[in-house]
């Protein structure tokens, strides 16, 4: 499934690199074949009448500007997209605390650390803190957009891509900035509405909360291989 | 006229003033000599801040624990940061070279206010001891990266409030060098050095000492909030008090984004000088290379949003910001295209200082193009808080300043010190920091993309080999690094003896003896032409004998204008 998100990113981030690549190419050449045509060897007496010339200046002030003003309006376009977020979305709400990402549904479910989406929907983010600045990323889908405390800040992507993703936070926030990591989980729509409409009653909210702290663990141990500070876990 | 050839006799060096020994420096009023203060001071924390960058490297060779704890690693990569940017890259051109090349250069005996010159040292050095407390009193090393987001910064429980106070006493530093140079600059220029005959070097002085001394109290009034809002809980910045966490972030970087500006335009401004001297021709397009410098420090101040395309920024700030953003690129490239064409049809002569200067317009060049990755909206939303931008601005940096720096050692050594240093030496230590250096910091472009975020203690296993060879550059990148000082510190030493002007140069700097003496001219020389014309002589040095042989005296103004 296309994405248009990743599409424009990826994108405009080949346009850029290509026109930049062609640029270093041509001025790194044009460096060295001077250094070898005119070194003093070859070239004993310089010419003092080169002094400048306004064609060249002029060629290279406006085909840069032109250059650059084309990635401009690329990235604008990638941007408008990113922006322009579908009304109709599922929403939900993202919570970032000092070192853990929290989860809430519009019918009031809540997930830790593991983000459940449908496959091939539109999903939008509310994204708060109840700290510090986080930043809420996932590199898989090329958006990130900062938790920032006393605000809420909106973003969203088309999940179209079933498996597992990384979730990152991008803003430092303290001592395990590294190890606040969640995992993005897209599943076929039937699994994720049998999974959302699971209501938690009171009796098993015990249950359900310790497999929840279960894949907390599996997932900073397991999944992603790192060491986690034992303070941290300890106080998990 | 007797008394100051008498001054004259000796170099700086040598010379006995009212103070003998070290006092002769600590009390000196002499820019020359307060340059090579500031030199030793920069140099000591410029090694600090490459231990502690050696060190981080060294904790990423592997995932999860490999020689720190995280509270470490994030003390180490904010003093990494905050040392290389304050005390390192902001005042090491400009405070070392620019004090002592740009009297020389515009043919003055000193700058304008020494005194204040000297205090602007003292602030540098009492800033940079408050920056070393910090690290053993309160809570203990600053935690919260050179940025010093709020609200983090106000919550952090390590010693915040100190090492923020230490960047504030080097801002002043900062501000009170930048309003000498200024003044110097429009009061001291010897006769005939109009404006369009300063050497480029003097007009990336010129712009940077600008954005010092508009932009720095900036910085100094935000760090000073946070010491507010740390102490008193004013409640600026802290939500939880009715504050913004973006005001700050507007604040910090209405002041750090210039001040990357403050970082390169002298750097740009050696580039302009070793080059004509090496290629043996006059600059290409000095007025635009000359006007770009103020163009860049002029729209540089308009681009700081490109910081927070993630942040929350109303959609229009970020549209317009990113536009600006992109025009900082048009007079930049100019610099690099006059750079380019000032080699052709030269004679090249083949020096170290060229050499860095070759690799200068490299580096820089992917520095700057990757820049434009970061403008783009779309593009930076994904790699913004990664490894990219890691990359990226040690791409301009420290492949722009911190290689002209490099450069810059070199090229003036001789005339700083009266000595040469082994030519062969310093070619293989630039080649090994260049290869260094890349294998250093290109992979990170790689990891960024991949989506690697800067600042983490550990990472997914996916990256390791990338870090890994990011990790054996920092030590390939090191060694050139001490290769290269190991030479330079030899030829203090038992470098053969300088020559006035080893490298055929043109400006006034290679007209006085190496090292120059106290007061630099015997007589404030007069200037005919511009600054790198290599067929003609452009300076008189002696006007009064001079000009009183060829035109019977008292035509000097005649004699200037005429040219």
């Amino acid at each position: 499934m296309t994405n248009p998100i990743i599409n424009l990113v990826d994108g405009s981030f080949i346009f850029i690199i290509a026109i930049s690549v062609l640029l270093l190419i041509g001025v790194t050449l044009a460096m060295l074949y001077f250094c070898f045509r005119y070194s003093e060897k070859r070239n004993p007496q310089a010419d003092q009448s080169i002094t400048g010339n306004t064609t060249l200046e002029v060629i290279w002030t406006v085909i840069p500007l032109f250059l650059v003003l084309g990635m401009f309006f690329y990235g604008w376009e990638g941007f408008k997209v990113m922006r322009n977020i579908p009304e109709n979305a599922m929403m939900v709400k993202v919570t970032g605390k000092m070192w853990a990402w929290s989860f809430e549904y519009e019918n009031g479910k809540k997930s830790d650390t593991l983000l459940y989406l449908p496959y091939a929907k539109d999903v939008r983010f509310e994204l708060h803190s109840s700290d510090v600045i986080h930043s809420f990323y996932v590199p898989a889908f090329r958006v990130k957009e900062d938790c920032v405390p006393g605000r809420t800040n909106k973003m969203w992507f088309n999940t179209s891509r079933m498996g597992e993703f990384d979730i990152l936070c991008a803003e430092y926030c303290g001592m395990n900035h590294a190890y606040m990591l969640g995992k993005l989980r897209i599943v076929p729509e039937e699994e994720f509405n049998e999974w959302v409409n699971k209501k938690d009653t009171v009796q098993n909210t015990q249950q359900s909360q310790s497999p929840s702290v279960d894949t907390t663990k599996k997932v900073i141990t397991d999944t992603v291989k790192l060491k986690s500070d034992t303070t941290f876990i300890r106080q998990k | 006229m007797s008394h100051t050839l008498a001054h004259n006799e000796v170099s700086f060096l040598e010379y006995q003033g009212k103070h003998k020994g070290i006092w002769g420096w600590l009390l000196t009023l002499d820019h020359k000599r307060i340059g090579i203060m500031y030199l030793v001071a920069i140099l000591l924390f410029f090694f600090v801040a490459m231990t502690l960058g050696i060190l981080m490297r060294l904790e990423m060779l592997t995932p999860g624990e490999t020689i720190m704890k995280p509270q470490t690693y994030n003390s180490i990569f904010t003093l990494h940061g905050v040392i290389m940017v304050f005390l390192f890259i902001i005042p090491a051109i400009p405070a070392v070279f620019g004090n002592f090349i740009l009297p020389i250069q515009i043919g003055a005996k000193d700058v304008i206010f020494p005194r204040l010159n000297l205090f602007s040292w003292y602030l540098y050095i009492i800033g940079g001891i408050l920056a070393i407390i910090s690290l053993f009193t309160g809570g203990g090393a600053a935690d919260t990266g050179w940025t010093f987001y709020v609200p983090y910064s106000i919550r952090s429980a390590q010693n915040v409030s100190m090492a923020t106070f230490a960047a504030f006493v080097l801002g002043f530093s900062s501000i009170l060098t930048g309003i000498n140079f200024i003044a110097t600059i429009h009061r001291l220029r010897a006769p005939g050095m109009t404006w369009f005959r300063l050497p480029l070097f003097i007009w990336g002085l010129y712009a940077t000492s600008w954005i010092q001394v508009l932009a720095t109290p900036i910085i100094g009034i935000t760090l000073a909030l946070i010491i507010l809002e740390r102490m008193l809980g004013i409640g600026v910045f802290d939500p939880a008090l009715g504050g913004d966490p973006l005001l700050y972030q507007h604040l910090f970087w209405i002041y750090s984004h210039p001040a990357v500006y403050i970082m390169i335009l002298p750097a740009m401004g050696v580039v302009s000088e070793i080059l004509p001297t090496f290629a043996r021709k006059d600059v290409f397009g000095y007025k635009q290379i000359a006007i770009s410098s103020l163009g860049i420090a002029l729209i540089g101040y308009l681009v700081w949003g490109h910081h927070m395309f993630a942040s929350g920024m109303s959609n229009t700030s970020r549209v317009v910001f990113s536009l600006l953003t992109f025009l900082v690129a048009i007079p930049t490239g100019v610099k690099i295209f006059n750079w380019v064409a000032t080699l052709y049809k030269g004679s090249i002569k083949f020096s170290a200082p060229l050499y860095y200067v070759l690799a200068f317009i490299f580096i820089f060049s992917v520095g700057g193009l990757t820049g434009l990755v970061l403008g783009a909206l779309a593009t930076d939303v994904h790699v913004t808080d990664t490894y990219f931008v890691v990359a990226h601005f040690h791409y301009v940096m420290f492949g722009g300043m911190g290689i002209m720096f490099f450069a810059t050692c070199h090229y003036w050594f001789p005339k700083v010190f009266g000595k040469m240093y082994n030519e062969k030496l310093a070619v293989i230590a630039c080649t090994v920091i260049i290869i260094g250096f890349n294998i250093l910091y290109f992979p990170m472009f790689i990891m960024g993309y991949m989506g690697m975020p800067r600042r983490y203690y550990d990472y997914l296993p996916e990256f390791q080999g990338w870090h890994v060879l990011s990790t054996v550059g920092s030590w390939i990148l090191v060694s050139g690094i001490m290769f290269m000082f190991g030479n330079l510190f030899y030829a203090l030493f038992k470098g053969t003896k300088a020559a006035t002007n080893p490298w055929g140069g043109t400006t006034l700097e290679w007209r006085v003896p190496s090292p120059p003496p106290l007061e630099n001219f015997d007589e404030i020389p007069v200037v005919t032409g511009g600054p790198y014309v290599h067929d003609k002589p452009t300076y008189i040095m002696h006007p009064s004998r001079e000009l009183q042989h060829q035109n019977g005296g008292g035509k000097i103004s005649q004699e200037v204008k005429s040219h």
